[in-house]
């Protein structure tokens, strides 16, 4: 029932897709579950879990001086935990519960009322719906901290992780992937959440680092990555996840999950060595830590159009997302003097919205991708730069309440003299290397 | 006797010890330093924030030697630490006032 939405899938288009056997099981007296569908989603699952535990902690903390290596990863832990037990509390129901309206579902699920395992979700058990979208809200909230480490409090982090998937997230996610939604409703394309998880945490970052302000020293001290090392092993998971998040969001283990899979290999691969091209080009040295950085942007760039792009669109697109977002983290970030900490704006945000734009372009059957062959540029462009304005404008909107709640209740902001003894110590209490 | 101390590019140190090796030298003390000098530092760059490192990394050798094989030393030390390039280092001569062997007490050119 609940499907994440493929080219030329504007609204009543999508039952006709062949990709798309839920909408023909909706439609059959009884749903049933399917054993391959199921074991795939388990696994797609478990990977994008992996992407936050410890991809993108190992990713993120990597970057961060040795005296906050602990808060990052820790930062990203619970407030992926606390995710979980909000999704299942009352996250759940917002985002895919029956009844409601465009912009937030019915509270019927609240508590996952009514679900069983025998409940049936398209082709695979609702728990495990459950959980793969449960494993999306987690690593989006997780994404946002990436600008705010070194000097947010952990228990700003929580009241404000609580309050933005409330008001941020489980709205956007049924905006974009339920059946009632508004984009689901404009026809936006967005294979495995470009808008929802990427625009949003980026957008998101970009204004609580705003309104929390810069790192003490910032950009005078140099504050170098103290283990890229770690950062490349986070990379790597993260890319392996990533198919967990993209060919898992065919929801089915089929033919859209396998074109899925293969942009997910082809737009990353393009997008790491397009950043290290970038940075020749711009007179420096091919990086490590640019390698990573344009896996990590093309693998963004490449989530909403996963399976609506044909694998060379793909690399096209990874390799345009790259060179935009270099450009995002290494000289439009200096130039507007903004404290993004570890570029979950610069990367997420701006990549987001090329891969949610470029999607309207790539799905075009005469660029190779899988559109129909009625599809138009024009008229799909317009809709997708619908999309990002709209989650642009919500993001903003709810992360300054978010952000301003959290202030109010906790102070959101370290004590200077916990900023520069580090985090690890002042927060938590213990050293991440002894 | 002489005290000769020089600095030298980290990955020529074990040129430097085969060379004096075959010269008579007996034994030396190596410490891992950092340093600067014409060769300035190095320049790290993290998506696209600029850090320069003014400190180097280099090895210093320490060698007490006899006056009479003291310029041996030096000389030897010039030629296998040379890479015709910034940074290769430098050499100090000083005057040594005295020795002692630790073990037996013998002193002067003996203690070396």
């Amino acid at each position: 029932m609940n499907r994440k939405i493929l080219c030329g899938a504007g609204a009543l288009g999508a039952s006709l897709f062949a990709a798309m056997p839920a909408w023909a099981q909706d439609a059959a007296a009884t749903p049933t579950i399917d054993k391959g569908d199921t074991a795939w989603m388990l696994t797609s699952t478990l990977l994008v879990f992996l992407m936050i535990l410890p991809g993108l902690a190992l990713f993120y903390g990597g970057l961060t001086r040795s005296k906050n290596m602990l808060s990052t990863m820790t930062q990203i832990g619970a407030a992926a935990s606390f995710a979980m037990l909000i999704w299942v509390m009352y996250g759940y129901t917002m985002a895919f519960g029956d009844g409601g309206n465009a912009f937030v579902a019915g509270f019927g699920k609240a508590f996952l009322k009514g679900i069983t395992p025998d409940s049936v979700s398209g082709t695979i058990p609702e728990y495990v719906f459950v959980c793969f979208q449960m494993t999306f809200a987690a690593i989006t909230i997780a994404l946002v901290l990436g600008s705010t480490v070194e000097r947010v409090k952990f228990s700003a982090v929580m009241v404000f992780a609580a309050i933005w998937l409330t008001i941020v997230y489980f709205p956007i996610a049924h905006m974009v992937w339920a059946p009632t939604g508004y984009f689901f409703g404009l026809g936006a394309l967005d294979y495995a959440g470009g808008t929802v998880v990427h625009i949003n945490a980026g957008v998101s970052a970009l204004v609580a680092a705003l309104i929390l302000g810069k790192r003490k020293g910032y950009p005078n001290e140099p504050m170098p990555p103290h283990s890229l090392t770690l950062t490349f092993v986070g990379t790597g998971l993260l890319w392996v996840g990533w198919f967990g998040f993209n060919a898992g969001s065919a929801l089915s283990a089929n033919g859209a999950a396998s074109l899925a899979m293969i942009n997910t290999f082809v737009a990353t691969a393009s997008a790491g060595l397009f950043w290290m091209l970038a940075e020749r080009l711009a007179g420096h040295k091919g990086s490590a830590l640019g390698f990573c950085s344009g896996v990590v942007a093309g693998l963004v760039a490449v989530t909403p159009a996963a399976g609506n792009s044909g694998p060379f669109g793909a690399i096209v697109l990874g390799a345009v997302a790259s060179i935009i977002c270099f450009f995002a983290v290494s000289k439009l970030k200096p130039m507007l003097g903004y404290d993004d900490a570890l570029d979950a704006f610069g990367v997420h945000g701006i990549g987001g919205i090329v891969g949610a734009i470029g999607t309207g372009i790539v799905c075009s059957p005469a660029l190779g991708g899988p559109g129909k062959a009625d599809f138009s540029i024009g008229s799909q462009l317009v809709i997708q730069f619908e999309a990002v304005l709209a989650t642009i404008v919500i993001s903003t909107i709810g992360t300054v309440v978010a952000i301003y709640v959290a202030k109010a209740v906790t102070g959101l902001r370290v004590a200077p003299e916990v900023e520069l003894e580090g985090l690890d110590i002042g927060e938590h209490g213990e050293r991440a290397y002894n | 006797m002489k005290f000769i101390i020089a600095i030298i590019k980290p990955f020529k140190l074990d040129e430097v010890r085969e060379a004096l090796g075959a010269i008579g030298v007996a034994g030396m003390t190596v410490s891992e330093v950092k340093g600067f000098g014409r060769q300035k530092g190095q320049t790290e760059i993290y998506r696209g924030a600029e850090y320069s490192t003014n400190m180097l990394p280099k090895v210093k050798i320490e060698v007490a030697a006899p006056d009479d094989l003291a310029p041996k030393i030096v000389e030897t030390i010039q030629q296998v630490a040379s890479t015709e390039a910034i940074g290769d280092g430098k050499i100090f001569v000083l005057d040594l006032a005295a020795a002692v062997r630790i073990r037996t007490g013998e002193s002067g050119d003996t203690a070396l």
